[in-house]
């Protein structure tokens, strides 16, 4: 008995403990590790079979809890490629790109088991997609057109919120263009293959990629996203109405909406073009290259007199709006005090952008009433800017004057002071 | 020149029941020194003329300040756009408020390199350094009431920095901030502090510091102490009534001038009202006579040993400070052996602040 007690060592048997409990701890990780079998084996395939750990942990669906075997089938817990990869295991190999959408949408579709993942996401991209040019050329037939696959990317699909998606708003125009602008690719469809270089030279495009603003539109905004189709010539306005409402509602009144649907003209596209759309300046109503009145009406017509008059308005207000900025720059640069004026400015040039946006009810007297209300801020403005550049002469004649008196002075004490100290 | 005979019936009721003539009998006599380095002594009156300015415009100002977070700005705005030589008043009383600080720091350098802090003047000395310290004090909190953008991030800025004094700084800027941000509390004590508490305490300093140079007249430099001393028909002097004060009359009229010019050609800007939820906008820097110690303090490394950088620059700042308020104690009895390492410190202390404010002023 004393000779075991003697051999006893209770912190060496409590290490032997620790030392098994991890080395268990790390044999049953390894084989957590070790059940999904596909991407042992396709993790050392070369392309286009290779699919890497790296890759695919970064897929929402794996991330969610899917597996290979999700869209897939087989048994990934076979290390067996004959048994993992049996028909009898329900294995389909490569899916048919014709059988895409239908087996996405076989869970996408499905709002119950939706629900438990995402309850706010929408469960018709499939319906949208049949209705689609791709989807529907895709029951005829073509699989050149996109699908799912061809947008999400597969294997390493990420949520479209995600700024690395392929569909994140910032990235969808490149997606796009990866077919569109392909024109070897695109050969045999009668579509322009331009338009992501004209997207890229429009105003859309500078205020979503170079200022950031992401409520600027992308392909989807006017195409929709799965049951993308060209708008249509006479619903164009529709599309863009949904962020121009106020022009969108001025021109629903004006005698252009008739005359360009009798003449099965698109709308908005007429001036301002599609992808390309460039920043629109007053020079549009000019008669200059960027004209696009004069493109329809003849010189000298009415129109052409009112096209005339419309920009000269805004010519007016545009010159009143710098005229007084100018005086009150310098008002502030000398110290004046012009804040409200300054922020009076802003008004002003609120009634000119009202003014511009008025421009499409193509109504002199609507038009007007917004110059006028701009002119008169902007003289108001003007005057506070005049009223501070007085004032400031005002002080510095002022100055000059306490200056001579205080010369004066100080020559007087220094007279006095010869005087008394002589 | 004859005095009027009304004046002279108020002087003689004066006297009959206080004893005027014998109050300002010292005054009478008192005489001021005169070498090629006299110009310097104007400097404490101007300083002085400024701080009247300052009280006199301040008061003013109040007729239509109003402090709180939501009307201090628009009050000032007020000040400036509407009310009858508002602008000129407010301009004033900023030009002034740094002007004041510039003359007091020239003040402190010429009394420093004059050696006018020798025995017996140490205490002149003391109060004169208490004075400036509270005359900055006056800038920063005087800075924060037009509750501008600039001036609010400068603030927060400075009490932070004040948080970093070991164990008493953390409750001493909740106690500068009225809480643990700057907001409307702070603004109300910055208030209370720029015109009741600072002014109250600078008024008392005012007195014994005049009183002190009063009772010990006005000092000469070691050198012309010694000259002097051994040949006393060498020593020339004038007296202060009215010779020297005329001519410190003849300075205010001139720093009036200055102040004018600034007030009209450069009226004071009122920036952009503050608001707490706009990130601060960069660069942000405090007031030039704050940015000496402000660039130290940045240029200070954020770990030195296992002690955090700021911290040791505090502390550093302010011992400094308290040596800087003992300085006269270290100096020699004995003018013909003034200690030399003082004035080099003072050189040093010069060159380094100009240096560095200029450097805070232009780095980015």
């Amino acid at each position: 008995m004393a000779t075991w007690q003697n051999k006893f060592r209770p912190f060496r048997a409590c290490w032997y403990l620790v030392v098994t409990a991890f080395v268990t701890l790390v044999v049953c990780l390894a084989y957590g590790q070790t059940t999904n079998s596909c991407l042992d084996c396709h993790s050392a395939l070369p392309d286009p079979l290779r699919v890497s750990q790296e890759k695919f942990s970064q897929d929402i669906h794996a991330q969610k809890g899917l597996s290979c075997a999700s869209c897939h089938g087989g048994d990934p817990t076979s290390d067996d490629p004959g048994k993992a990869m049996s028909r009898k295991a329900g294995w389909k190999g490569k899916i048919d790109r014709k059988q895409i959408p239908n087996l996405c949408g076989s869970c996408h579709s499905d709002p119950a088991y939706m629900r438990q993942f995402n309850p706010s996401l929408r469960t018709d991209q499939l319906d949208q997609y049949h209705t689609s040019v791709h989807g529907k050329r895709l029951t005829a037939g073509d699989t050149k057109v996109a699908v799912c696959t061809d947008c999400h990317s597969v294997h390493d699909l990420r949520a479209p919120s995600d700024p690395r998606s392929t569909v994140n708003r910032v990235n969808v125009a490149n997606t796009c263009a990866r077919c569109h602008s392909d024109a070897d690719y695109m050969k045999g469809y009668s579509i322009p293959k331009d338009q992501f270089a004209k997207y890229r030279a429009s105003v859309h495009h500078e205020a979503l990629a170079v200022r950031g603003d992401l409520s600027a539109p992308t392909c989807t905004t006017c195409h929709g996203k799965h049951g993308a189709v060209p708008p249509g010539i006479d619903k164009v306005q529709n599309v863009c109405s949904t962020c121009h409402t106020f022009q969108a509602q001025m021109y629903e009144k004006s005698s252009h909406k008739e005359a360009f649907q009798a003449a099965s003209l698109p709308g908005c596209v007429v001036c301002h073009s599609n992808h390309g759309i460039s920043h629109p300046t007053d020079a549009k109503l000019g008669t200059g290259p960027d004209a696009v009145c004069m493109q329809c009406h003849t010189p000298g017509d009415a129109c052409d007199q009112a096209r005339a008059g419309l920009q000269s308005d805004l010519s007016q207000l545009d010159k009143a709006i710098k005229g007084a900025d100018q005086v009150l720059g310098v008002a502030e640069s000398s110290g004046m005090e012009v804040s409200e004026a300054r922020l009076g400015q802003d008004q002003a040039r609120d009634s000119l952008t009202k003014a511009r946006v008025t421009i499409h009810s193509f109504r002199k007297d609507l038009v007007d009433q917004d110059i006028q209300a701009g002119l008169n801020i902007a003289a108001k403005n003007l005057q506070a800017g005049q009223k501070a550049m007085a004032e400031r002469n005002y002080r510095r004649v002022g100055l000059g004057l306490s200056l001579v008196a205080i010369a004066l002075m100080l020559l007087g004490l220094r007279l006095y002071i010869k005087r008394i100290e002589s | 020149m004859s005095e009027m005979s009304p004046l002279r019936n108020v002087r003689k009721w004066l006297d009959e029941r206080f004893g005027w003539d014998a109050l300002i009998a010292p005054l009478r006599k008192k005489t001021v020194p005169m070498h090629r380095l006299s110009y310097w002594y104007f400097l404490g009156g101007i300083t002085l003329f400024l701080f009247v300015i300052q009280v006199l415009t301040g008061i003013l100002l109040l007729l239509y300040y109003r402090p709180g977070a939501n009307e201090a700005f628009e009050s000032v705005q007020y000040i400036m756009t509407q009310v009858e030589f508002g602008w000129l008043i407010r301009s004033v009383h900023s030009w002034s408020a740094n002007l004041m600080i510039f003359t007091a720091f020239a003040h402190m350098f010429s009394v420093l390199f004059l050696k006018a802090y020798r025995k017996p003047r140490e205490l002149t000395w003391v109060s004169g350094v208490i004075l400036l310290v509270l005359v900055m004090g006056f800038g920063f909190s005087g800075y924060l009431l037009p509750w501008n953008s600039l001036a609010f991030f400068a603030t927060k800025v400075g009490t932070e920095i004040t948080g970093q004094v070991p164990s008493i700084g953390k409750p001493l800027m909740i106690f500068l901030r009225g809480g643990e941000e700057v907001t409307g509390a702070t603004l109300t004590r910055f208030f209370g502090f720029h015109v009741a508490v600072l002014p109250g305490l600078a008024t008392l300093l005012i007195f014994v510091h005049l009183l002190l140079v009063q009772r010990l007249g006005i000092s000469v430099p070691p050198k012309l102490e010694v000259e002097w001393t051994v040949n006393p028909a060498a020593k020339r002097e004038m007296k202060f009534f009215p010779n020297f004060m005329l001519r410190e009359l003849m300075a205010w009229y001139m720093a009036l001038g200055v102040l004018g010019a600034l007030a009209a050609v450069f009226p004071w800007n009122l920036g952009i009202r503050a608001d707490p939820f706009v990130p601060a906008p960069a660069g942000i820097k405090p007031e030039w006579y704050f940015l000496f110690m402000f660039q130290t303090l940045k240029l200070i490394p954020p770990k030195l040993w296992l002690i955090d950088g700021e911290v040791v620059g505090v502390l550093v700042f302010g011992l400094i400070g308290l040596l800087w308020l003992l300085l006269p104690f270290f100096e020699s009895d004995q003018p013909s052996r003034p200690k030399q390492w003082i004035t080099g410190l003072a050189v040093f202390a010069l060159a380094y602040m100009a240096g560095m404010s200029l450097y805070g002023h232009l780095a980015k």
